[in-house]
């Protein structure tokens, strides 16, 4: 039985126990607060003793483009499969937020705990006697326990980390650690946060049942896992990969990147000896002056990058044009956000797809890598500048605010001391001593590259560098066959990088038994048989079979990978394939070729993947359809399986038995 | 066709060497494309000389410029040179790159005032505020030559154009701008005094800091006539000259580093005129002088060894206070005059190395070995994420 026998009289709606099921790492809540108001840190608290008692953990950070005074969620996710991908079905809400207490409460479901406030009436907005109502007087404890506005509201958020410890079974041993670890230096900040944590957890078990039926336990411990953020890992990535010339001009979401980079370089790059910086970095004026840096920076002969979002890779256009005819290599972190225009700075999209592919007027393109999480921004940001020397080009790694701004379970990231950087083509003073002659745009291996020289090196090495028209000697040109000459090469050289960039992840359910009665699309019957044949194998004798395959990229992958686990299980075994890198190669292509039917899923409102596919692959529009989900939040798995199903569905015979189940079981 | 024409490279046995042995034609680049006449030619002229008297090796030049006329004229200087002809008003952003890269580049940017003024206003005021490393010369006409004639940002007031045209807007005066940003080097002249130009060009490479040269180039073709006032017959009648920089090289030296730490390819060892470990050294102690009047002297010791002597040829113009020299140009510029010479130096100058605390050692030299933690690193930061 849970209620709040001495609130009631405080608590706007009937208070009505509901049974609930047991589950135990297994749901999800959120926490609504105002921005500004030191709630991340109680929130982030959550989170990491949840990470350390072994359970999989996500933590989405819903937040304002403002500074103070604006509604702000944070969405925890608990798994015990691992499926942490945002869920908008919530099992609890921390409602302290009263401008957004009404909307928090009509997003529950029935039966859905409400962890609330009660030092004062609540708003009596939304009827919901189907909630579970469990009211802490938060406000009115901290104000008899402390002193000091500031330090009453900052605990006061601590105080219901307390309380969600005593509800959700949390050690308070695992916090106390926590925060002695965040406040070593701060006796008298640790004391008042030790003290918080017991009001909150004490008033809790004195007045509700305490644990709910939703409640964690302890798992085996991993010691493999770390919780970081992608913005955090690209930045380590860059250190780990050599940078030493960083230039930005800070834009949400994707200024913790310079910051990461700014406080690992303070960290490992600062020359013992003489206390001097080996790193440098330059807060630009604009996103125009951060390309140009870049350039000017890799063009000396350094490994450089910039950290921008969508409306930086817009300004920066006309650089990346150049890099990429003047062949200069460059890293761009585009950690992508809500478009087009200012649109939605701190909500996350996939919406810069096309952008990035083909930035800047003329005939360009360009290498893309795709992580997915933060543990594939530390790799890529390595592979980037590899890939920008080798192929003298500019090269974007795509992230997303979720990815860069929330903290992602992850393998430990590891280094392997025998790396050694491709710096690419580039001729040293000796090598430049023993020829006759240099030509700049020459490739005289056949390999599309042509070696580059760096200024300052030897009198030979001497070239013009330019965006202008120029011959494969480096002159300038205004000569058709020259300037086609050159471009060919080009075009021929992005191609080639196709085998270079991260391969796709392929992630396979068994393959659907379709038997198909007019056309691939015509009718597809999903039988819940499992076809035991691994992909690529799909036909049989005397019966043509439909296989679905899924294709996403980024951030989606957490996402389709839970919607494949669950339609797998439900009889709906699907093939999977994650896209990791642009151009795509032939594998790519092969699994579009493999399946009738292709899922492409993505956070775009345009389909700018599918487009891409369809342009750079032999694909047919009729093969691929799309499930697209563009609101600004992370990507569920529901989403994922209803579009399926509804794809599935429309190729479908009306009474197929099990879309039917599939369906009901979303 | 082609906007370059290379030159024969013969050198006529007699010319005269440097200190590295080379002689001016070693300095020059290809033909000049640009229209006969050309103040820019002259600025090319101008440039080749400094280079050759301060026997800079051509190779540790880095030639950086943006796109119009005056960003052309790369090409026509230090072959043995690396060139970077960027796009449309954003040089200084490159130039700020490869010198955080490598400080040891000597970097001479060539700008117009479309190019520097109107597209490129920001980056150029930026990289003054920076103390980016490097000579700035801006090709002032005027005037857009390549989308012929258009007015450009600095076109004065009541200017008129070939066609007639009379130009209403107020000018950016790139001196004043200058002074106002807090620049630490600041000249203006004109493309057609040699005499003149030389020494601040040879002075700007020997700023450690943003060294800032407004050279009035007129335009033969689109701002030469009656009614401009960019033209050489205006210029001519209007310039006056208010202080004249003498340039006194110290020792020249091939690369390396100073005693300091502060790179950069032109170095001096004073009171030592042959620095025995650089046996190709043979520092010039050519006084380069302008044929004025005398006035007053200040002489500024350089980092690198070399002395400025600054003359005042009006004497009411007091070249150490930056807002006094505002007034003053200001004030003669009211007066119909246009202001010349080293107008404003700083010679303690903090270029962007010293602001950031870079290491003396360029970082395109740094081995990867001295950039990257390591595996054991990596695994105990790896600690403070779980």
């Amino acid at each position: 039985m849970i209620a709040d026998h001495t609130q009631t009289a405080t608590t706007p709606h009937d208070t009505r126990s509901i049974a609930a099921a047991l589950r135990v790492n297994d749901f999800a809540f959120r926490i609504a607060t105002v921005n500004g108001t030191g709630s991340a840190s109680a929130n982030g608290l959550l989170m990491q003793a949840i990470f350390r008692m072994g359970i999989p953990v996500s933590g989405k950070n819903v937040f304002p483009s403002n500074i103070q005074g604006l509604p702000t969620w944070y969405e925890i996710r608990v798994n015990h499969r691992g499926h942490v991908a945002r869920t908008p079905n919530f099992d609890l809400v921390v409602a302290m937020n009263n401008a957004t207490y009404g909307r928090d409460l009509m997003e529950l479901a029935p039966g859905a705990y409400v962890l609330f406030d009660s030092s004062w009436p609540m708003p009596d907005a939304v009827h919901r006697p189907d909630l579970r109502f469990l009211g802490v007087p938060l406000a009115r404890l901290c104000a008899d326990a402390f002193s000091g506005g500031r330090a009453r509201l900052l605990l006061k958020n601590i105080a219901y980390v307390g309380a969600l410890a005593a509800l959700l079974e949390i050690p308070l041993d695992i916090i106390d650690t926590l925060l002695a670890e965040q406040f070593s230096s701060k006796k008298k900040l640790l004391d008042s946060n030790f003290a918080a944590v017991r009001i909150g957890y004490d008033y809790a078990q004195a007045h509700f049942e305490c644990p709910l039926p939703i409640r964690l336990a302890a798992m085996p411990a991993s010691d493999d896992r770390v919780l970081i953020d992608g913005n955090t890992a690209a930045a380590l990535g860059c250190v780990y990969a050599g940078a030493t010339v960083g230039a930005w001009y800070p834009i949400t979401p994707a200024t913790s990147l310079m910051d990461a980079f700014r406080m690992f370089c303070a960290r490992y790059r600062v020359d013992p000896e003489s206390g001097q910086n080996l790193f440098h970095i330059v807060q630009a004026e604009d996103e125009l002056s951060a390309a140009g840096i870049v350039i000017g920076a890799s063009w000396a002969g350094a490994r450089s990058f910039t950290p921008t979002s969508g409306p930086g890779i817009s300004l920066m256009s006309e650089f990346i044009g150049l890099a990429y005819y003047a062949e200069v290599p460059a890293v761009f972190f585009d950690v992508q956000r809500t478009g087009p225009s200012t649109g939605m700075p701190t909500r996350t999209q996939q919406g810069d797809l096309m952008l990035t592919a083909y930035a800047s007027h003329g005939d360009t393109k360009h290498v893309v890598l795709y992580p997915a999480d933060p543990g594939e921004c530390f790799t890529m940001a390595v592979a980037a500048f590899d890939l920008a020397e080798r192929f003298q080009t500019p090269v974007f790694v795509l992230s997303d605010l979720d990815i860069a701004m929330n903290d992602w379970l992850c393998p430990r990231f590891r280094w392997n001391d025998t790396w050694r950087p491709d710096r690419g083509s580039v001729l040293t003073a000796e090598q430049l001593e023993g020829m006759t002659q240099y030509f700049r745009y020459l490739d005289d291996d056949g390999d599309h590259i042509a070696a580059r020289t760096l200024p300052g090196v030897h009198p030979r090495g001497a070239y013009f560098t330019r965006g202008s028209g120029h011959t494969r000697l480096g002159t300038y040109t205004e000569d058709a066959d020259d300037y086609v000459e050159v471009m060919e090469r080009l075009a021929a050289k992005i191609d080639s990088a196709a085998d270079a960039v991260p391969q796709p992840v392929m992630y396979s359910g068994a393959a659907v038994q379709v038997p198909v009665v007019h056309s691939a699309l015509g009718s597809i019957q999903a039988t819940a048989r499992q076809d035991a044949r691994g992909p690529g194998e799909a036909s049989d004798a005397g019966r043509s079979r439909v296989r679905v395959g899924l294709v996403s990229i980024g951030s989606c992958d957490a996402a389709v990978r839970e919607a494949v686990d669950r339609m797998s299980e439900r009889g709906l075994p699907v093939d999977y394939m994650r896209i990791r890198g642009f151009p795509f190669n032939d594998r790519v292509e092969a699994f579009l070729l493999e399946h009738e039917i292709v899922f492409v899923i993505e956070q775009n409102r345009d389909a700018q993947l599918r487009s891409l596919l369809l342009l750079e692959t032999q694909a047919t529009k009729d093969r691929l359809r799309s499930i697209r989900d563009y609101g600004g939040v992370p990507l569920s798995a529901d989403v994922v399986i209803r579009g399926v199903l509804l794809g599935v569905a429309d190729a479908t015979e009306p009474h197929d038995t099990a879309t039917v189940e599939l369906r009901s079981a979303v | 066709m082609t906007t370059s024409i290379p030159k024969p490279r013969i050198h006529h046995p007699s010319l005269e060497r440097n200190s590295i042995g080379l002689t001016r034609r070693d300095y020059e680049g290809s033909m000049s494309t640009l229209c006969a006449g050309c103040g820019h030619d002259s600025v090319t002229a101008a440039i080749i000389r400094a280079f050759w008297e301060l026997s800079i090796p051509p190779h540790r030049v880095a030639k950086l410029s943006g796109i119009g006329c005056s960003s052309k004229t790369p090409t026509y200087f230090l072959r043995e040179a690396h060139g970077f002809n960027s796009v449309h008003g954003r040089m200084p952003s490159i130039a700020t790159g490869a010198g955080a890269a490598n400080r040891d580049l000597i970097m001479i940017g060539i700008s117009g005032d479309g190019d520097s003024l109107s597209i490129g206003l920001g980056q150029f005021c930026h990289a003054m505020r920076r103390g980016v490393r490097m000579l700035y010369v801006l090709e002032n006409n005027g005037v857009y030559g390549l989308t012929k004639g258009q007015f450009s940002a600095s076109a004065d007031v009541g200017t008129k154009a070939k066609r007639g045209e009379v130009n209403r807007n107020e000018p950016i005066d790139p001196v004043l701008l200058a002074l106002s940003l807090g620049a630490t080097f600041v000249a203006r002249s004109f493309s057609g005094d040699r005499e003149q130009l030389v020494p601040i060009l040879k002075a700007g490479l020997a700023h450690r800091g943003f060294a800032f040269i407004d050279v009035i180039s007129p335009c033969v073709t689109f701002n030469d006539h009656e009614g401009s006032t960019k033209s050489y017959r205006f210029t001519r009648d209007h310039m006056r000259e208010v202080i004249a920089a003498d340039f006194t090289d110290g020792a020249v030296r091939d690369g390396g580093l100073d005693g300091a730490g502060n790179g950069h390819a032109i170095h001096a060892d004073p009171g030592d005129e042959t620095p025995a470990e650089s046996p190709d050294l043979v520092p010039i102690r050519t006084e380069i002088t302008a044929a004025y009047a005398p006035g007053s002297v200040h002489e500024i010791r350089m980092h690198d060894g070399s002395t400025v002597r600054l003359r005042k040829i009006d004497e009411n113009f007091e070249s150490t206070d930056r807002d006094a020299v505002y007034a003053y140009v200001r004030e003669r510029q009211r007066a119909g005059e246009i202001p010349t010479g080293l107008l404003y130096m700083e010679p303690e100058a903090l270029d962007m190395h010293a602001m950031e605390g870079t290491v003396a050692r360029p970082l395109v030299d740094l081995a990867f070995e001295s950039l990257c933690p390591g595996a054991g690193k990596l695994d105990a930061l790896m600690e403070e994420f779980r």
